[in-house]
């Protein structure tokens, strides 16, 4: 099997972290080979944070380079455009609709571009938006965001519900296991 | 068991299963989570010392008392770290050490992206370099061999995509080789001049004999694919040359960047037509490679800046780039900025307003110097702030006196700023320190340090007391500001800005990320009082935005600090929403 590529993309502080080790434990678990690349340290204040996941039968470089992603990931708009380029041509963008101002957007130096999703779309990019944020917020925390996302992404997979689902049990504090479990679930069935 | 781990915390597994018993650290992104994973192992004692050459000797010492120790750290903490470095290649060691250094090219998280393998040439000890996380877990172990094989410390050299990325390991047992005796060998561990000399020729001796190992040694591994091509390569860019080229060119994986072997270069150097040299930053193994006459194309190709990737080294050779969708329109960046409620960000404030020059330091408060603070004028190094600021004093004589500071963070000042502050006493300039005490190590994720009270455990520790040892370092001004009152921060600054003596103030806030600081309730905007006058827009708070021409506060992410409802002169901000009372009545306002 040819190497697959997986961005998830966001804003320091968001848990892209969280959301790469799901992804990794239930790759791990069907017997795939993995790497995952993570950024920690000054660009996880707030700053704009991208981890890449690549698996198949053998996986070399930990990075996800332009014109390589099956599925970029963001949990906030204009992160989504940032890393476009890194999907392959028919790859697919999951985004959370939330925008969160960068600081150049907030002392009034640059533009929030909000209609950028729309020419991506006009570009042929597949695009599926969703609020994520309103259902991690139904789920019990603003901070299911990752999770919800990781629900909708995992409707492209062929695994099944219940391997995700102890995967996440696997994966998060005990104590957090039942509201990821449903913020997972809702971002699965969203649009069902 | 097979599990996906993070470089680091692979070789902090290697370190267990080699039986490591003592570890001293100094946090540094990206070397950080070696000694957190490590510290999980109940079996290792773990600590973070208060700077680099402290966390080394430390290691030093267990070695020398019979164990296998182990000390970690990013590239420039082992500048920190060289004077005992250099030394330890000559007296060598008891138990094994090993030196675990974390390059970041590319700086994600650095001041510089120094390489460190000069480091092991210049202190004539080997280096390891793994390439995953197998090999992580796989170095750390052969690295205590090694160590105790040709009695040298062994570095193991790390990068941010090694150290950071995961991949899968499979674990092993724990084995604890038996605790040497302690025999008292002062021609081997005195270095004075009589015993170094005689130590000298052993280290000149020892790079011959690990030459020889690198030459047969399993991790210096030559992969024969096509001839037209052959790479030396190591690390991360063993990767990416496989990712472009697979079993298409012929590879020289080494395993060891120090020394190098010549032998197994020149033989893949007489099989195949061409031959490159992929190595990040330096190039190290290319002038190894015209040293001993082999022609590689290297560092004309392939740049010393920055990281590779599979596309960088595909685009050198002259590959196509992949094909792929961009959108027209400009994107803005997203720098890191400090967090919303940032105990920093009150000081800066301050500072910024009254348009004072201010020497930086390395952590979090770096970020003090993005829009719309701009309250830094420097950043060099760890501890650099105040040693710095009374050469400037010195060098300003009297005139910058009343109008510059420093600010350093509480770790930092354990770390490196106490001999600078020393030198403020004894050498008497009217300089005015500024520590952020924000009670952790914060950039690097949180560590504890000798100010907070508690150790790498978590378990209650000696808590330096910062007022104390201000004083006992010869400060007789030292007071201490909460940064989130502006009206006393400002006095404080004002104040000690204009007395003829050394100061210190200590602004004293936990970082608003610890667990047991409590968020506060996020404050609003009542858009009626609010008169657009943006003074709350000069805070450079990520919660704080101007909508409909008025600010605005995000609630989701404003941790209730008040700084901002300080500052507005109508009284706009506050935690309460507006009352009906408060409220203008229906027919004043506009539709």
């Amino acid at each position: 099997m040819e190497t697959k590529g997986i961005v998830i993309a966001g804003v320091g502080g968001q848990g892209s972290l969280l959301a790469s080790k799901l992804l990794g434990k239930v790759l791990v678990n069907e017997g795939y080979d993995i790497k995952v690349s993570e950024v920690h340290g000054m660009s996880q204040r707030g700053g704009s944070v991208i981890t890449y996941v690549r698996y198949g039968d053998k996986v070399y470089s930990p990075v996800v380079q332009s014109g390589e992603a099956d599925f970029l990931i963001s949990f906030e708009r204009i992160e989504a455009a940032r890393y476009a380029h890194l999907l392959k041509i028919g790859g697919i963008i999951i985004t959370n609709t939330q925008r969160i101002d960068p600081m150049p957007v907030i002392t009034g130096a640059a533009e929030y571009p909000e209609a950028i999703l729309d020419e991506l779309t006009a570009k042929g990019v597949q695009i599926e938006a969703m609020d994520a944020l309103t259902l991690a917020e139904q789920a019990g925390s603003a901070k299911a965001v990752n999770i919800v996302l990781m629900g909708q992404l995992a409707k492209h997979f062929h695994i099944d519900y219940d391997k995700w689902i102890s995967a996440i049990e696997q994966t998060v504090k005990p104590k957090f296991v039942e509201l990821n479990k449903k913020a997972f679930e809702l971002g699965y069935n969203f649009g069902k | 068991m097979k599990e996906l781990m993070i470089g680091n915390a692979a070789v902090a597994r290697g370190l267990y299963e080699a039986g490591v018993e003592v570890i001293s650290s100094y946090p540094g992104t990206p070397s950080t989570e070696i000694t957190e994973f490590a510290a999980t192992y109940d079996d290792i004692y773990c600590e973070w010392a208060p700077n680099e050459k402290v966390a080394m000797e430390a290691a030093f010492g267990a070695s020398l008392r019979g164990v296998r120790a182990a000390c970690a750290m990013k590239h420039v903490g082992l500048n920190v770290a060289a004077d005992p470095l250099f030394t330890l290649s000559y007296t060598g060691v008891t138990g094994g050490l090993v030196v675990c250094v974390a390059d970041d090219p590319g700086m994600h998280s650095s001041q510089n992206e120094q390489d460190s393998r000069h480091y092991a040439i210049g202190a004539k000890v080997p280096m390891l370099e793994p390439a995953d996380s197998a090999e992580c877990k796989a170095f750390a172990k052969l690295a205590f061999e090694i160590s105790e094989q040709f009695d040298t410390p062994c570095l193991l050299r790390m990068c941010t995509r090694i150290a950071h990325a995961q991949s899968v390991v499979e674990t092993g047992e724990r084995i604890v080789p038996e605790k040497k005796p302690y025999e008292k060998n002062p021609q081997k561990f005195i270095m004075a001049p009589a015993n170094a000399i005689r130590r000298h020729p052993f280290v000149e001796e020892r790079m011959r004999k690990l030459t020889e190992y690198a030459e047969t040694a399993e991790i210096n591994r030559l992969e024969m694919g096509g001839t037209d091509i052959g790479i030396i390569t190591s690390g991360a860019c063993y990767q990416y040359c496989k990712e472009v080229f697979g079993d298409s060119v012929s590879i020289l994986k080494l395993g060891m960047v120090n020394p190098l072997p010549v032998q197994k270069i020149k033989e893949l150097a007489s099989k195949v037509k061409k031959l490159y040299v992929v190595e990040e930053l330096d190039g190290v193994i290319e002038s190894h490679c015209r040293n001993i006459g082999v022609d590689v194309i290297g560092k004309e190709l392939f740049t010393p800046l920055g990281e590779f990737s599979q596309k960088s080294i595909a685009a050198a050779f002259g590959l196509a780039p992949k094909e792929t969708i961009t959108a027209d329109t400009a994107i803005p960046v997203r720098p890191p900025v400090m967090c919303s409620g940032c105990p920093h960000r009150g000081m800066f404030y301050v500072l910024s307003k009254n348009k004072i020059t201010v020497l930086g330091d390395i952590g979090c408060y770096t970020l003090g110097s993005a829009a719309p603070l701009t309250a830094l004028d420097s950043t060099l190094c760890m501890g650099a702030s105040i040693s710095g600021l009374h050469g400037y004093n010195k060098a300003a004589g009297g005139e910058a006196e009343d109008k510059t500071v420093c600010v350093i963070g509480d770790s930092t000042f354990m770390h490196s700023g106490m001999t600078g502050l020393a030198n403020i006493a004894y050498n008497g300039s009217n300089s005015t320190v500024i520590i952020l005490d924000n009670s952790i190590t914060g950039m690097t994720g949180h560590q504890q340090n000798p100010t907070t009270g508690f150790n790498i455990k978590g378990d209650p520790a000696t808590k330096i007391n910062l007022e104390d040892l201000c004083h006992a370092l010869g400060i007789g001004r030292v007071r201490v500001v909460d940064p989130y009152n502006l009206e006393e921060t400002e006095k404080a600054v004002k104040e000690e800005l204009a007395v003829h003596e050394p100061s210190v103030i200590i602004s004293r806030r936990p970082c608003v990320l610890l667990k047991y600081v409590k968020p506060k309730k996020p404050v609003m905007v009542d858009p009626d009082k609010c008169r657009s006058c943006k003074r709350c827009m000069k805070l450079g708070c990520p919660s704080i935005r101007m909508k409909d021409g008025k600010a605005n506060i995000d609630t989701t992410l404003c941790v209730g600090c008040g700084v901002c409802e300080e500052l507005c002169p109508f009284d706009a901000i506050g935690h309460e929403e507006p009352t009906m009372a408060e409220l203008p009545p229906a027919s004043c306002v506009q539709q």
